[in-house]
């Protein structure tokens, strides 16, 4: 009999098995953090040239490590977590097939150790985009082939608990954007573990002698339909929290539900060949193929984001607006809880989102401008923008809220939460602005060495490259700290914080009432739809949200500035055809 | 409330859009149609734009051809890598391998070179530095730049694709001359 516990004051309800791999998903997640953490903070140590902490051979094992433990295993278990919110909590429906549930979370597990125990072995320092012919131990492909079957079982199960939620009728209606945006990824991620298969699983062959060649242009195309794609998951998943967050925290309604679920739709279209923008300087390919996938395509998935950039704060603002607080165009900004880390991390990884990963990864996916972009430190400063501010901090902001709402624990160091998000985002943001400039002025990434100590020949960096490479270091020790007192108030509530009483109302303090109650056998009341709108509906020929615009138009001029100045760059390098 | 609930309007697609996001919208649309047009724009316009031209080859077979081109053009050495000055319109080989870029190149300034670049091992990246252009090298390709240096100076080609523990020593030069 399926167990459920409800939350009278979020209206949310628990099913007991998916509860508890929500539980286990999001303390593996934040496991991986922590290992990514650490490992985060050797390895801007050691670019940091004033510094330089670790030797080659650690430099690039731990390297390896931070890719493979930040972008694949905490981001993805903390999607099976999410996954499992958005079909189970949110629909109201018992989780289908509870036991795959746990073949999913084991075979993740089982894949992460592996991959990582293969790596710190120090035989498989290939970085995470493993370019063959470069080869890594057999054990660390397999690890991430486990993993991926994990994570596809995850998906599966989420499928069918949307399946087994329509039969059994729980809800009303369409299912909520934020399901819609949860099957968007998961969409995304059957496409994303199906190229990762059909590479790795040959990849995995070759390592143990059984395949005699891989060709190393066609690994490289392959792998970005899972390396690339894989952010893709992320994107969709992340702007399904933010939309979670604005409902939580303002009550906020979606300004359209058609605009944004189509918007939802052009991901599913269109994001998987942006993952073409990774080979624009390979050879053997041509411009055409180039320019459809990069652009005609990948600016049709731009344009899904821009509309989610406006649509998310403008439903914010039409919230906020409803409650009074209208004067002006930015009161209802000003007036947000910029102390509930919910909210913060929510719209820190909103805005630099949009700002920094979305404008810099628009100009260095453009099929020219990408050859004074390419494998400089711009690109990991670019996907630090969207993967390590957007998706975590999006992810951050959830957890915050999870915390007593799942796991039934206080939050403790209040004080410390309050100001988490604005250190981690704001040293990331540092870090990412200096290394973008460092990577204008060619600084390799992956590199352990920029004076090339022991090369037969030199090469010397300008000066403001170092003061660059420094300065983002020292940012990023800030976010690092930041990502530590993350994982202290997590952590320590979950084993330190006071258990919540049944129905105890809590997070008062961050504007968010809620209680937790006892499991019951009874199956929770069907999922009603959202209440209608009072007087005026959307649709309107007014401007709902006129501040939100105005922030839209500034991030538009921004990007077409940003985007002619580079232009301009191109064009001073030497005439290449 | 609603993001996590069933739409209000069950025929919520038939319920109109605000005049707000549909003006975002085009506005938005013509900036990425913007963007797509600069792309064909440059190739037609712009004078710099990436290389279509590549070939398969082997190690055996590229390496022949870097040598076959050493042993006609070289003029010198520096740090036991010949130096190489190609007649201008010439075909220029070099290769990438664990860890060198083989051999130095002498070019002259506003003369147009036909580059050929492939890698011996591992992927390697073709980083020309302080001019920062950035190509990726590819074991089995063999891709064909055609480049018209029109600045003079000595230019560090920095490997940008991690190539195992002597990435960081693998640096070739340049030298355009006037």
């Amino acid at each position: 009999m399926a167990q459920f516990r409800t939350c009278p004051d979020t209206g949310l309800y628990f099913h007991k098995s998916a509860e508890s791999l929500i539980k286990a998903n999001a303390v593996a997640a934040a496991v991986a953090l922590l290992v990514a953490g650490i490992l985060a903070l050797l390895v801007v140590l050691t670019r940091w040239q004033a510094v330089h902490l670790l030797p080659a051979d650690q430099f690039y094992m731990a390297l390896t490590a931070h890719g493979i433990d930040a972008l694949i295993f905490w981001i993805i278990f903390f999607e099976m977590a999410v996954l499992y919110v958005a079909s189970s909590t949110l629909l109201r429906c018992r989780l289908a097939t509870p036991a795959w549930g746990w073949v999913q979370f084991l075979l993740m597990l089982i894949g992460a150790v592996m991959t990582n125990v293969a790596i710190f072995q120090g035989s498989s320092s290939v970085m995470m985009t493993s370019y063959v012919p470069m080869q890594a131990a057999p054990h660390f492909y397999l690890g991430l082939i486990l993993f991926a079957v994990g994570a596809l079982i995850g998906c599966f199960i989420f499928f069918g608990t949307l399946v087994v939620a329509k039969q059994e009728k729980t809800y009303d209606g369409s299912i909520p954007l934020v399901t819609f945006g949860a099957v968007t990824a998961a969409i995304i991620a059957v496409f994303t573990i199906a190229s990762g298969a059909i590479i790795l699983i040959p990849t995995f062959l070759w390592s143990i002698g059984y395949i005699a060649h891989i060709d190393a242009e066609m690994y490289r195309v392959v792998w970005w339909g899972l390396g690339h794609s894989s952010q893709q998951i992320n994107v969709a998943a992340h702007v399904a929290i933010w939309y979670l967050i604005a409902g939580l925290v303002f009550g906020a309604r979606p300004m359209s539900e058609k605009v944004s679920r189509t918007a939802y739709l052009l991901y599913i279209l269109f994001l998987q060949l942006a993952c073409a923008h990774h080979i624009l300087v390979d050879p053997g390919i041509s411009s055409e193929w180039k320019v459809f996938n990069t652009s005609y395509a990948m600016y049709l998935a731009v344009l899904a984001s821009l509309i989610h950039g406006l649509t998310v704060p403008g439903s914010i603002e039409v919230a906020q607006r409803g409650k009074g607080f209208n004067n002006g165009l930015f009161e209802w900004l000003r007036k947000a809880p910029w102390e509930n880390p919910v909210f913060s991390s929510m719209f820190i990884s909103l805005v630099v989102f949009g700002f920094l990963g979305g404008i810099t990864g628009v100009v260095m996916g453009t099929e020219q401008i990408n050859l004074i972009i390419h494998n400089t430190i711009y690109v990991p400063a670019h996907f630090h923008a969207t993967v390590a501010v957007g998706t975590t901090m999006a992810f951050m902001g959830v957890t915050y809220f999870l915390i007593p709402v799942l796991f039934r624990r206080q939050m403790i160091l209040p004080g410390l939460a309050k100001i988490q998000p604005y250190l981690f985002g704001g040293g990331m943001t540092i870090m990412v602005l200096f290394m973008l400039g460092a990577g204008t002025l060619g600084v390799s990434r992956r590199h352990w060495d920029m004076d090339f100590t022991g090369a037969a020949l030199g090469f010397d960096y300008p000066g403001m490259a170092y003061t660059l490479m420094g300065i983002g270091a020292f940012g990023g020790v800030i976010g690092v700290l930041g990502g530590g007192a993350f994982l202290l108030i997590t952590v320590g509530s979950l084993v330190f914080g006071k258990k919540l009483e049944p129905s105890a109302g809590l997070l008062q303090s961050f504007g968010l009432p809620l209680a937790a109650s006892c499991y019951s056998n009874q199956r929770p009341e069907t999922l009603p739809r959202a209440a209608p709108l009072p007087v005026e509906g959307h649709g309107s020929s007014s401007f709902e949200a006129p501040g939100t615009f105005v922030l839209a138009m500034v991030l538009l001029v921004s990007f077409i500035v940003y985007y002619f100045i580079n232009w301009k760059y191109l064009a001073s390098v030497w005439p290449l055809s | 409330m609603t993001s996590f609930m069933p739409p209000a309007d069950r025929f919520w697609w038939k319920v109109p859009v605000g005049r707000q996001e549909i003006v975002w919208i085009l506005i938005a649309l013509t900036w990425c149609l913007i963007m797509f047009f600069m792309m064909p724009y440059w190739h037609i316009y712009g004078k710099q734009n990436l290389s279509n031209e590549a070939y398969q080859t082997t190690p055996a077979k590229f390496g022949a051809k870097v040598q076959e081109g050493i042993d006609q053009n070289k003029v010198g050495e520096e740090a036991g890598l010949p130096i190489i000055h190609p007649p201008a319109g010439s075909d220029v080989y070099m290769l990438a391998r664990l860890w060198q870029w083989w051999p130095i190149l002498e070019l002259e300034k506003n003369k147009t070179y036909r580059l050929h670049l492939s890698s011996m091992d591992w992927q390697h990246g073709f980083s020309v530095q302080p001019i920062n252009i950035n190509m990726q090298v590819v074991p089995g390709y063999e891709m064909v730049l055609t480049v018209t240096p029109d600045q003079a100076g000595e230019y560090g080609v920095v490997c940008n694709e991690y190539c195992g523990i002597g990435h960081h020593t693998m640096v070739g030069k340049i030298y355009v001359k006037e």
